[in-house]
């Protein structure tokens, strides 16, 4: 993808933040516990090693959802619309608003309470779904309309 | 061909043929003679047995002529509407405008009754595709024709209320169709099977035993798959009429299709290793909104089961209607340490309507979208990749079966390029007629 005059959009912030704060939790209650035992077991030295172990992957996570964070971005042509991702694997799809079947908004109970929501976009193909996750609701809605407009006015029949 | 009848559009609600409910319970039936006979030998008093049947004989034929009387069906405001059920009332409407494709089935029994079934593939629907059960093959046809007709181009419009003129195009001979199903994958894998279990053999019959429970199986569904191949595409026969080609085939069930022009979305050249002397090649294709379950996905898949290359070239582009792009643009040399052996055949290539990619080593493979039917396009990019500097493109579209086609390892800027054309010449390509 050309990307000269391209606005690429990137995610709202707070999906990163609620990533993170997920991460924090799933690494912590089995780390906590680690270090509990290993107190118990051995000694406040290898529970104070277990807690460094368990506090470097999280700074390595941490470092890991924020470059996937930063790989997301979408940008709305004239005629289409531009989604990418992945830092490993990068992808990248072009979906024509002409070809969108429907779009829909959703979101998560953890979405909610941060004001995020998805936007999906579906085709008549079942490999050209498109999701872009973590917009601000508002934003999410007004992607929503504008492509419901958009893809109405470019209805390509199959 | 038939002239039958020269009735209008059926308006008015009519039934299906009197004789659909003996058909419809004909299984059952059977089912349970064949439970009755074998309790009656087993217990001698073959009495008890016959009073069963006696009673469920008569209230299926009743169940089966009330559900016929309470069935019915007319074309109205531009909807098949089909009512049925006596308690549990069903209406279905059929919105014509929206049909894929209308296919005539004739069961075995059928055949001899004379009876056809009429079965509907809604756009965008997954659905059980809706179904007359059963017509008389006359009806059958003539409801088929209005439905096309209706649906359909003013071209078709005007073959009107007759079976429109077929002019057969090719049919495949039963013997080159079976040489061609044994020269298959499935053969191939019996082969070295048998050649595995002899050289294990040699070692130990242990083993040997082993391999055999492990093989019996897959022995088992290849021989499946065989049987199915020739049960289905036998008697394949391809005809073109003015709403599209039609297909013909089956050896036990008989089943016409018609793949419409212009709604196909995906076409796949397939040459196995063992066709590849023989200049031999399959060809599929998918057609958009074909619902239904796996049976009847397979069943579309092949336009032409087997046929030389020159031939299949030329009925390709005839259901295409336009002659196709070569694909020629080789990958770089740089792709040689994720396809070694393939590299050569990954060639791409493009025009103003369809898009061509071919790959594969043992089993050559040609893919084409037309450009008009692209979804959307992506790339992908794996770690490797990006090392060699190379990126895949992925074309998707409606098919079911044949989701689109992807063009593995090209150099990722001609990637990024391809995205950028192919979205420019794919949206020229829905504007033409």
């Amino acid at each position: 993808m050309q990307d000269a005059g391209l606005r690429w959009l990137g995610l709202d912030p707070a999906l990163l933040r609620l990533r993170s704060g997920l991460a924090t939790v799933a690494l912590a209650v089995p780390g906590i516990a680690t270090a509990v035992v290993t107190l118990v077991l051995s000694g406040p030295v290898q529970a104070g090693g277990v807690v460094l172990v368990a506090l470097a992957l999280l700074g390595l996570v941490f470092a890991v959802l924020r470059r996937q964070f930063r790989a997301w971005g979408y940008a709305e042509r004239e005629d289409d619309l531009v989604v990418r991702r992945g830092v490993m694997f990068r992808r990248t799809s072009v979906v024509p608003y002409g070809r969108m079947q429907f779009v829909d908004v959703t979101a998560g109970p953890f979405d909610r309470r941060l004001g995020l929501a998805s936007v999906v976009l579906h085709t008549a193909a079942a490999a050209s779904v498109a999701k872009i996750p973590g917009l601000a609701a508002a934003e999410a809605e007004r992607l929503r309309d504008r492509l419901a407009a958009l893809g109405e006015a470019r209805q390509a029949g199959l | 061909m038939a002239a039958t009848s020269s009735r209008p559009i059926a308006t008015d609600w009519q039934r299906l043929h009197p004789l659909s409910p003996v058909l419809r319970s004909g299984r059952f039936l059977v089912g349970i003679l064949a439970v009755v006979v074998q309790q009656g030998f087993a217990q001698r008093s073959l009495l008890g047995g016959l009073g069963v049947l006696g009673v469920l004989v008569p209230l299926s034929l009743v169940s089966g002529y009330v559900s016929w009387r309470v069935t019915r069906y007319r074309l109205a405001d531009g909807e098949l509407q089909i009512d049925s059920g006596l308690l549990q009332k069903r209406q279905r409407r059929v919105p014509i405008a929206r049909l894929q494709s209308v296919d005539v089935v004739r069961p075995l029994v059928g055949r001899f009754l004379g009876l056809s079934e009429v079965r509907l593939e809604v756009v965008g629907s997954n659905d059980k595709e809706a179904r007359l059960s059963f017509l008389s093959d006359d009806e059958a046809h003539r409801v088929r024709v209005e439905l096309l007709s209706l649906s359909g181009s003013p071209e078709q419009a005007q073959t009107g209320a007759d079976r429109p003129e077929e002019r057969l195009l090719v049919k495949v001979p039963s013997r080159v169709l079976i040489v061609s199903i044994l020269l298959g994958f499935p053969t191939i894998v019996g082969l070295s099977l048998g050649v595995a279990l002899l050289a294990t053999l040699a070692v130990s019959r242990a083993a040997a035993g082993g391999l055999v429970a492990v093989a019996l199986p897959v022995l088992l569904i290849s021989g499946q798959q065989v049987v199915r191949r020739v049960l289905q595409e036998y008697d394949f026969e391809v005809a073109e009429s003015g709403d599209g080609l039609r297909l013909r085939h089956g050896l036990l069930e008989k089943r016409s299709q018609t793949i419409p022009t212009g709604r196909v979305q995906t076409v796949t050249v397939v040459q196995p290793l063992l066709w590849r002397h023989r200049g031999w090649v399959r060809v599929e294709v998918d057609v958009a909104g074909y619902a239904g379950g796996g049976e009847e996905q397979q069943l579309t898949a092949a336009l032409l089961p087997v046929a030389p290359l020159e031939f299949a070239r030329q009925l390709v582009d005839r259901v295409l209607m336009s002659p196709l792009p070569v694909p020629h643009a080789p990958v770089p040399r740089s792709a040689r340490w994720l396809a070694p052996l393939e590299r050569r055949r990954l060639l791409l290539g493009l025009d103003d309507r369809f898009l061509v990619a071919s790959s594969g080593w043992l089993v050559r493979r040609t893919h084409v979208v037309p450009l008009a039917k692209i979804q959307s396009l992506r790339s992908t990019q794996g770690p490797i990749q990006r090392r060699l500097g190379l990126a895949t493109l992925h074309a998707d579209s409606a098919g079911r079966r044949l989701k689109g086609l992807s063009a593995q390892h090209r150099a990722a800027p001609e990637v990024a390029a391809l995205l950028d054309e192919l979205s420019v010449r794919a949206r020229a390509a829905r504007a033409l007629p």
